[in-house]
């Protein structure tokens, strides 16, 4: 937040559109009598909409004069809401890049820079074209899509480097872009396709009335314009989500894993992250990262998916295999790496003995259960039985290493096998 | 009522009291920065914290929480409240270190330093250090008129200024703009306020953000001496404390008097000390040779009692002015008739009202705290704005608390609140349309009748119609009597309770002017009259007695210098017939006497010494001819029957409209006419209606 002031250069005057003014009335009629004053946000706000997406000086007292408000009032309000514009922004699109921490964890830094850049040095400043211009807001709201940027009315989330640049080109040769994220996924899906309400629906009727509105994504790109299939072309199709993963895994930043990488080309070429997550893989075993149960269809599609090859998000694996695979074994790549560390503990078949409730043990949860299950340990007495060899064999499944010390399982399986209390 | 145990000791207060109150009545000091008693409440500053026990566990802003959302203790005990725990300190301190994380620290170049709540507040509720590494934040000056000076780095928002501005002034000028950290106080694109009450935001305001501009780098408050006085810049007698180092005033301050102007007062009582200091006659002059010279007083008294004895009593008259005590115009009457001069008048804008038939025919009867239970006021050929502005400021109080319904016939006038439209002339007094209803069913309806109606021709006429109207609507009935006159000079109730109009076969103001361009006068004294037709005044041989060299001195063949109203003592007898006595804060300059002196030297060279060497002396012979005058700060009630007296009168009225006198509120008389500052406002409203003409 800075201090808002009025712009120095005013229009001489500002007057409603017929439609507006009949419009601006109709809103006035919708409060009781006495109350009119309610109406000078909508009212203001048409205003701002009739006058390039800014609110001139003279429109506030036209707002005022209508409203029977003192002019100081309508400067408070225009001046208290940061939605009202003060100074003349982008004729063709002011850019509200989210900054909040949500969308700076996941680059809006980076998004910022690209304004810097390409539209003006500061916030609030035109381009040089006066076509466009930007500013950081507070959150707005799509956090799960983070990085996002709103342009008047849509949102476009899921942002990269890339994806924003095609953004910005799409807007700039006139096209109109999609809205909504600017990756593979569907809305906030996660990136490998669904985890939940995987099995088929119960009710045949019901998944059939579904069925159009399920297959018709708002993601899906159905370029009305060539600057959308532009934008299109910058899409990544949900690899560049794995790349992040993997130079997370690696102890990297996301952000800086995309400093490494070549800025992209103004014109926003696509290929230069993806060809980087392609070199980075043969150096850092993706094993590492994908010590926790995850889909080994995820690490399978970075390696098969070429750098230029574009693939349409309805093409991506099947997310209920993939499901089902995670749950029951876990990967191999894991368990190679957990036989180094350590010798696995004694194992049993799920119908041999009664399975104990591990969940009591604090630190274990549903995940970690189906892990443990999965390597054969189903009873308090097994674990509390496990030697700090198996302790390491058994930490080779575990996203965070250490936690079995940390949390004292096997001592809080001895007690619970010896029928002590749970642990609070 | 409810109970409560506050710091331990057991209180009962009124169900609708804050808790800031309740702590008040309870003998707690609670420190506050946003709370005024007759402002809303914005609870935004949280000096007021306090600890309620059983309540939120977190500390509560006394000023916005209500005795009534209190519960009491589990075992039925009262509601609990701390205001000296740790707990309530550490939250004060806190309060107090946010606070001053973006004040400035320029306490020595602040005019607020020493009267400032901040800096008393925080020596006491504060911490001496701060953890604060930051830059401070640094906000721009606004303008926002001649009047008030804005620091604004200094604001720490409490909205005082524009609560008042809004709420008791009712001109919306002053807004916050921006939000959080980024809030300013300022006016619509730094246009000048435009309220007339706009100077008590200076009061108002805790820190130093609003000042008053004349007075910047003045003086400091520790070096003035403070007088208690009253104001006599128009009719309500608004209590003042004049400020004053060595002989000069400083500043004039407003008092709290709740029976008359509560704690305001007008930009013109408030700024016109600059007009003290300039245009003074400070010794007394002659004319000789069609040119004033400065002379003696023995010259001065020479000239003058060689025309006086040269005259004739018929041929001589007298005029009070507006400014003057009323001890001065009983002393003037008094001299008068000890030289046979029939024609006295203290009426100089000519109005027709007659002490002979009662004292209630020139009162404002209902009293201004009666306003505050009017249901419905008729204004008749009055701008309570510009005529008794913080009379104004009550009847807006009025509309705001109780929707008093307000009508009025003459010029149609922004009054800061809405009013019906009756018409323009007397004809709509016996036609009040749906307003006359109004009136009848009000149980306390006000008829206020102003200087545009007192000042024409038919004023009599119009008095009278407006007391059958008032008798007719039950406006003068047991133990309510709305009916009323709204004075606009300080000396005229005063004037008129002593009897300083014309004697048997005298004449009124009129007629003595009318006298003297025909040639028909000897000698007129004036006591300070200044907003007579000057012009009329050549032929006779002028004596004026007054402080600033204005219309009057110009018309003068003997000058003798006086007093202005700050450096007299005397009796000032405001609107209601309230007699509030006003005590000298300082010196007149050079030879000036006070003027009742100056009477009572001229009675001895002219031959009809006046009893009394003493104003004390004059004060008790004043009393004795009008007892009622004793009763200092009190209203005596004038005798409701003597609106039957008045109305019986009838005569007929003119068709002409109604028309203020008053042109410019901030120039009605000879100080304000001497004073930069006022002369600047004048400016100001002029351009502006120069504007708004040529926007229509």
């Amino acid at each position: 937040m800075a201090v808002r002031r009025l712009a120095s250069e005013q229009p001489a005057s500002f007057e409603f559109t017929p439609e507006n003014l009949a419009w601006a009335k109709g809103k006035i009629a919708d409060y009781p009598e006495g109350r009119q004053a309610s109406a000078v946000i909508p009212i203001l706000w048409r205003a701002q909409e009739q006058h390039n997406g800014w609110l001139p000086e003279p429109a506030i007292r036209v707002v005022a004069d209508m409203l029977g408000m003192p002019y100081i009032r309508v400067l408070e309000i225009a001046t208290f809401y940061t939605m009202f514009q003060l100074q003349p922004v982008g004729t063709v699109a002011h850019v509200n890049v989210c900054g909040t921490t949500p969308c700076m964890l996941r680059g809006s830094e980076d998004i910022i820079r690209i304004c810097k850049k390409r539209i003006a040095q500061h916030a609030f400043e035109l381009s040089p074209d006066g076509r466009f211009s930007w500013e950081e807001v507070e959150c707005a709201g799509a956090c799960v899509n983070a990085p996002m940027v709103q342009i008047g009315a849509e949102t476009y989330e899921d942002l990269t480097e890339d994806t924003f640049n095609a953004l910005l080109d799409t807007l700039a040769s006139g096209g109109t872009p999609t809205p909504g994220p600017q990756s593979a996924r569907k809305a906030s899906e996660p990136i490998t396709g669904a985890t939940s309400l995987t099995t088929p629906l119960r009710y045949a009727v019901a998944a059939a009335a579904e069925a159009p509105a399920d297959a018709a994504p708002e993601a899906d790109v159905n370029p009305s314009t060539p600057a959308a299939s532009d934008q299109s072309a910058a899409r990544p199709s949900g690899h560049n989500r794995t790349e992040v993963e993997v130079t997370r895994a690696t102890g990297e930043a996301p952000s800086k894993a995309a400093d490494v990488a070549p800025a992209p080309k103004t014109d926003g070429r696509l290929a230069d992250t993806p060809e980087e997550a392609a070199k980075q893989k043969p150096a850092e075993p993706s094993t590492e990262a994908l010590a926790k149960p995850t889909p080994p269809a995820a690490p399978q599609k970075v390696e098969t998916v070429a750098p230029q090859e574009t693939v349409a998000p309805q093409e991506t694996a099947a997310p209920q295999e993939v499901e089902t695979v995670a749950s029951e074994v876990p990967d191999s790549a894991a368990a190679a790496r957990a036989d180094e560390l350590g010798t696995r503990p004694a194992a049993v078949a799920e119908g041999d003995v009664t399975a104990d409730d591990l969940q009591k043990i604090s630190g274990i949860g549903p995940v970690i259960r189906k892990t443990l299950n999965a390597l054969g340990i189903y009873t308090y007495a097994q674990i509390a039985a496990w030697t700090p060899q198996n302790k390491a064999w058994v930490d080779g499944y575990l996203a965070f290493k250490g936690r079995i010390d940390r949390e004292k399982w096997v001592e809080q399986a001895a007690d619970l096998a010896a029928g002590g209390k749970e642990e609070g | 009522m409810a109970k409560l145990i506050i710091d331990g000791a057991e209180v009962e207060v009124p169900d609708h009291y804050t808790l800031l109150q309740a702590c008040e009545a309870a003998g707690a000091e609670i420190p506050r920065f946003c709370f005024h008693e007759r402002l809303s409440i914005a609870g935004n500053c949280r000096m007021c914290l306090v600890q309620v026990v059983g309540g939120p566990p977190k500390p509560v802003a006394s000023c916005a929480m209500s005795v009534k959302d209190l519960r009491p203790g589990r075992d039925g005990t009262p509601p609990t409240i701390n205001t000296k725990t740790e707990f309530v300190k550490t939250a004060r301190e806190a309060v107090m270190e946010f606070l001053l994380i973006n004040h400035p620290l320029d306490c020595p170049i602040c005019d607020q330093g020493g009267e400032c709540d901040l800096q008393d507040q925080a020596m006491a509720y504060g911490v001496s250090g701060s953890r604060f590494a930051e830059n401070k934040r640094a906000v721009e000056n606004k303008y926002i008129g001649p009047l008030v000076k804005t620091i604004m780095t200094r604001c720490i928002h409490c909205t005082r200024c524009v609560r008042f501005v809004t709420e008791v002034a009712g001109v919306p000028d002053l807004g916050s703009i921006g939000r959080g950290e980024d809030m300013e106080i300022t006016t619509y694109l730094e246009s000048a306020m435009g309220s007339e009450l706009q100077g008590n935001v200076i009061d108002l305001c805790p820190v130093g953000a609003l000042t008053s501009r004349p007075y910047a780098f003045q003086a400091r408050p520790w070096e003035l001496t403070k007088t208690e006085t009253i104001d006599a810049m128009d009719a309500v007698g608004c209590n003042i404390r004049v400020d004053v180092r060595g002989r000069e005033v400083m500043r004039v301050m407003p008092r709290l008097n709740e029976a008359v102007n509560e704690e305001w007062i007008s930009d013109k009582s408030r700024f016109i000390w600059d007009g003290l200091k300039t245009q003074r006659l400070d010794r007394p002059y002659v004319r000789e040779n069609g040119r004033l010279r400065a002379a003696s007083w023995g010259e001065a008294f020479g000239a003058i009692t060689e025309r006086v004895k040269a005259s004739k009593p018929e041929k001589m008259a007298a005029l009070a002015g507006d400014l003057a005590t009323t001890e001065e115009q009983y002393a003037l009457k008094d001299l008068m008739h000890r030289l046979g001069v029939a024609s006295v008048d203290c009426r100089q804008d000519g109005s027709p009202l007659d002490p002979s038939l009662g004292r209630a025919t020139y009162l404002f009867n209902p009293t201004i705290a009666g306003i505050d239970s009017a249901d419905a006021i008729l204004l008749v050929g009055a701008n309570p704005r510009w005529d008794a502005a913080v009379l104004n400021a009550r009847i807006r109080k009025a509309w705001v608390h109780n929707r008093t319904k307000v009508g009025l016939v003459g010029e149609r006038v922004d009054l800061t609140y809405p009013y019906q439209y009756i018409g323009a002339g007397p004809t709509s007094l016996s036609d009040l349309g749906s307003f006359r209803e109004v009136l009848e069913k009000a149980e306390r309806p006000m008829i206020v009748v102003g200087a545009a109606a007192l000042s024409r021709p038919d004023a009599a006429a119009v008095l009278a119609a407006a007391a059958t109207l008032a008798k007719d609507v039950g406006a003068v009935a047991e133990g309510w009597n709305g009916f009323g006159i709204l004075h606009t000079a300080a000396a005229r109730v005063g004037g008129l309770d002593v009897g300083c109009v014309p004697a048997k076969g005298g004449k009124p103001t009129a007629e003595i002017l009318a006298a003297s361009a025909a040639g028909e006068l000897d000698v007129l004294f004036l006591l300070g009259a200044d907003e007579i037709d000057t012009a009329a005044l050549k032929a006779p041989f002028v004596v004026y007695i007054g402080s600033h060299g204005d219309r009057g001195a110009h018309a003068a063949d003997v000058i003798l210098p006086g007093a202005a109203y700050t450096e007299k003592s005397g009796t000032y007898v405001n609107l209601e017939g309230r007699p509030q006595e006003a005590v000298r804060a300082a010196f007149a300059p050079g030879e000036a006497r006070e003027d009742w002196a100056i009477l009572r030297a001229l009675s001895a060279q002219l031959g009809a010494q006046l009893p009394y060497d003493s104003l004390a002396a004059l004060n008790a012979a004043m009393v004795s001819a009008a007892p009622w005058l004793g009763e200092v700060d009190e209203v005596v009630p004038g005798d409701p029957a003597a609106i039957d007296r008045l109305a019986a009168l009838g005569g007929s009225m003119d068709e002409a409209p109604f028309v203020n006198p008053l042109t410019t509120f901030h120039l009605t008389n000879p100080i304000a006419r001497a004073s930069k500052v006022m002369a600047e406002c004048a400016k100001l409203i002029e351009e502006r209606a120069a504007v708004k003409v040529a926007a229509e």
